[in-house]
């Protein structure tokens, strides 16, 4: 797929901007190909609500926006009703289980969810839950390269913390391997 | 010459336009930022005063957009690169000074990261509206260089460039961002310092005495000096002649105000930067400017799926306009399609160059976004007839 | 043989004959500043003028050292880039009170409050005298301005109380009359650091004085002789002017306080340590 539109959506504070960054980094850092990052600075930024979009694309990004996004992460309920009438449906939906309770899916989109908060708590903080969803986010898109989020992380998060933030990614990582297992189980 | 490793941050980032724009700052040599807080133009003087005590430099939060803006003159005039970054309502506070900038041939850099007006507008979302205050906005006759970045690497590269023109034709250049660009986060490649050519300023060689502060050279830019260096010279706002000092006739009006429209016009053809893609044979052009020339680029391949020869001109340097190309294209081509984000700026020019010798199309936007890229499209099909 | 005039050397002699009226105070304050100057110690080519625009503000203009004119209000701001940009220049604000006090009053109230280290010399003439006489931010109560015809109804500001609760390290008053107590509170000035604030009433003869009938430069000087009271250390708030009353002159502040870059300077060593690169201007 040449151009992918992904968009993140969640409260302030959970570090969707960072995700984002992180995804952006890693396609276009350590993987040689383009991305723009855009964030919601409009009213819609107001409130608590949180979003950032990236678009990833093997030639250059001309239109920044996303605008049908195939991979959507959601991390709180209004994110969730929000943006999920706008995923493609052929597209992906990650949810954070505890935050979000989802209605049935529209169209051929493949949904997933994970309880990351709960994971980043065990993880002994909290405030990883966005990488534990990024570990996630990699191993069910395959987007982008595992070892170049990796490289991204490293790059991005706060010095002293990369090993959390590593056991984070890893542990979302792991969790998404095996629900596509298990999809593949169901689908058989 | 080549730019102070100091200020240099080599490697490849992934930076937003805004902060983007402060490395280009930093790396053409500027070492003064006085500035006053604005959406969306913020993060450019965030990280400036981050970045400055490290390198060497001063930042002031000025008590507004007036003082910001002549603040960076008194900094020029001490001998060093400075720039000020606003946003519309900053940027209409400014105006007095840009004509300021202009009388003392002052270099200086303007950023304006554009966002929707009127009035306070939409303070968070793109527009492309202060195009023609760029060029009108002060009172007076004169001529400006305007430069329109479309992504953080340009913001990073067309910023030195707005510092050497600067140097090079002393005047003050506007940076013409705006929120879209400003706030994208992409690759931005940072070349090592001994890559990145930077304009001295131009000092004379004249000892004082013999000096004189508006004796043009060759090519209408007086050489300049610096206070503190024993000239003990004048500038004034006023009408001056070629000493600096006020007179106020006809004459000197006339000499003074010819030679600083003719310091741009004349060296235009040096100055004016534009990127055109398949116009030979091409029956509509697109002419554009900043996000919206990628924005257009999406429309152009559309229409060229359906068959329509559309070749593209992106304006990068807006100002001064290049009048003689597009007079040329307008005897061959059908018609001009000119997508921005307003209702009507640089079509204007466009319009007056073709001269009815080829049809003007304006794809309009209040802005608060960029175009859908549709929307150019239609137009293009329209335009093709 | 022709006599030179006495500040010569620092005057654009091939600018005079002035646009000041005979008995006009600006051009007083302006050779007080030029004698300062001359007997200092200060290497005059390190010495700026900055004037904004007036009766007051040709004053750059006329001044033989680097010396810039610039907009209606914004000396301040303008010397404030100058003097950050490079610190080893010392930079002299030389303006009206319509200049500095009204248009320019946001600046002046903010360069005082970060002591940057100018000195402002303010030349108060009670009106706006360029534009013929109109109201300003120092003209006296019941005082006749073109924009005031039947009196002057709004309070003005008392300048040196303004000057001191923003910030400023040194301030003073005095009138056109003083010519010896005023080039010596220049010289203070030359060798003080910090934002001084040098407040000189003048007569403007040519369009206050006869609006308000107040008799020629003569008569106008003789009020100033009879009505000026020295009291140096006054208190700013009990200095206001009133109308044709006394006018307490003095030097009323003189304090030491770190400059805005003294103040950088200090923090960024402590905070950054060694990644700090002091500044101190090019050249
Ligand atoms: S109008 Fe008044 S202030 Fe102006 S020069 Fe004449 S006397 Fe002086």
């Amino acid at each position: 797929m040449s151009r992918t539109e992904i968009k993140i959506g969640g409260f302030g504070g959970q570090g969707v901007i960072l995700t984002a960054l992180i995804i952006g980094k890693a396609a276009s850092l350590f993987e040689g190909r383009e991305s723009t990052m855009t964030q919601s600075f409009g009213p819609e930024a107001r409130g608590g609500a949180c979003s950032a979009q990236i678009v990833v694309s093997d030639m250059k990004v001309r239109y920044p926006y996303v605008t049908v996004p195939n991979v959507l992460v959601v991390m709180s309920q209004e994110a969730y009703t929000r943006f999920e009438p706008q995923l493609d449906e052929n597209g992906i939906l990650l949810i954070e289980e505890d935050l979000v309770k989802s209605g049935p899916t529209r169209g051929k989109i493949r949904a997933f969810s994970i309880p990351a908060t709960r994971f980043a708590e065990e993880l002994g903080r909290k405030i990883v839950l966005n990488i534990v969803m990024l570990g996630f986010f990699t191993s069910v898109t395959k987007l982008v390269d595992a070892d170049a989020v990796r490289k991204a992380i490293r790059d991005t998060v706060p010095k002293g913390t990369e090993e959390l933030n590593l056991k984070a990614f890893e542990k979302g990582y792991e969790y998404g391997l095996n629900k596509l297992k298990e999809e593949k189980k169901k689908l058989g | 010459m080549k730019a102070d490793p100091k200020g240099v941050l080599t490697g490849s980032h992934y930076l937003d336009g805004d902060h983007a724009c402060c490395e280009g700052a930093l790396a053409a040599g500027c070492r003064f930022v006085a500035g006053y807080p604005i959406t969306p133009s913020t993060e450019v003087v965030e990280r400036f005063s981050a970045r400055i005590p490290r390198v060497g430099g001063i930042f002031i939060q000025m008590e507004d957009e007036l003082s910001s803006s002549i603040a960076i003159l008194g900094a020029s005039w001490a001998g060093v690169k400075s720039m000020t970054v606003t946003s519309g309502p900053g940027f209409s506070l400014m105006m007095e000074h840009i004509g300021l900038a202009v009388m003392l041939e002052t270099p200086c850099v303007y950023v304006d990261v554009q966002r929707g007006g009127p009035s306070t507008g939409l303070p968070t979302l793109p527009s492309q509206a202060d195009m023609m205050q760029a060029r009108w906005g002060s009172h007076g006759d004169y001529e400006v260089i305007a430069i329109s970045p479309s992504s953080p690497q340009e913001c990073f590269d067309m910023t030195i460039d707005a510092f050497n023109l600067s140097e090079q034709y002393r005047t003050p250049v506007f940076l013409m961002m705006d929120e879209c660009v400003g706030h994208m986060t992409e690759k931005v490649v940072i070349p090592p310092a001994d890559k990145i050519e930077v304009t001295p300023r131009r000092y004379t060689k004249l000892p004082p005495g013999k000096y004189l502060p508006y004796k043009p050279d060759r090519d209408l830019v007086p050489p300049i000096v610096k206070a503190g260096d024993g000239y003990r010279f004048h500038v004034t706002g006023l009408t001056h002649n070629e000493k600096g000092y006020p007179v106020m006739s006809a004459d000197c009006q006339e000499t003074l105000v010819h030679r600083l429209v003719d310091k741009i016009r004349v060296n235009a053809k040096k100055i004016i930067r534009y990127e055109e893609e398949k116009i030979n044979g091409a029956d509509v052009i697109v002419v554009s400017y900043g996000i919206t020339a990628r924005v257009a680029q999406q429309a152009i391949e559309l229409a060229r799926k359906d068959g329509v020869k559309v070749g593209s001109l992106r304006l990068v340097v807006v100002w001064p306009f290049p009048e003689k190309r597009i007079r040329e294209l307008a005897g061959k081509t059908k018609a001009f399609v000119v997508p921005e984000m307003n209702y009507g700026q640089i079509v204007f020019e466009v319009e007056r160059c073709a001269a009815g010798r080829a049809a003007t199309f304006l794809v309009p936007h209040g802005g608060g976004t960029t175009h859908n890229p549709e929307d150019i499209y239609k137009k293009i099909m329209e335009a093709a007839g | 043989m022709k006599k030179e005039h006495p500040g010569a050397p620092l005057l654009r002699m091939d600018r005079i004959p002035h646009i000041w009226c005979p008995t006009c105070g600006i051009g007083t304050t302006l050779n007080c500043l030029i004698s300062a100057l001359s007997a200092s110690k200060l290497d005059l080519d390190k010495v700026s003028v900055v004037s904004g625009i007036g009766c007051t503000g040709r004053g750059a203009g006329y001044i033989k050292l680097d010396s810039f004119h610039v907009t209606h209000g914004r000396a301040i701001p303008f010397a404030t880039g100058l003097k950050l940009a490079n610190p080893k220049l010392k930079v002299i604000v030389f303006s009206g009170d319509g200049d500095i006090i009204a248009i320019g009053g946001n600046h002046f109230i903010h360069a005082a409050r970060r002591n940057i280290d100018i000195v402002v010399i303010c030349v108060n003439n009670f009106n706006y005298a360029m534009t013929g006489g109109q109201v300003g931010p120092t003209t006296p109560l019941t005082a006749n301005a073109t924009t005031m015809p039947f009196g002057n109804y709004e309070k003005p500001f008392n300048l040196p109380y303004l000057a001191e609760s923003s910030g400023a390290v040194y301030v003073t008053r005095w009138t056109a009359l003083h010519i010896r107590r005023l080039t010596g509170a220049i010289s203070e000035t030359l060798n003080k650091k910090g934002f001084s604030f040098i407040e000189v009433i003048s007569p403007c003869s040519t369009i206050y004085a006869r609006r308000n009938k107040l008799g020629d430069g003569l008569s106008l000087m003789k009020f100033y002789h009879d009505n000026s009271e020295i009291k140096h250390g006054a208190n700013t708030r009990d200095v206001n002017i009133e109308f044709q009353k006394k006018i307490v002159v003095g030097k009323f502040v003189d304090i030491e306080k770190p400059t805005f870059l003294e103040a950088r300077d200090e923090h960024y060593r402590r905070v950054l340590g060694e990644k700090y690169q002091p500044y101190g201007g090019i050249g």
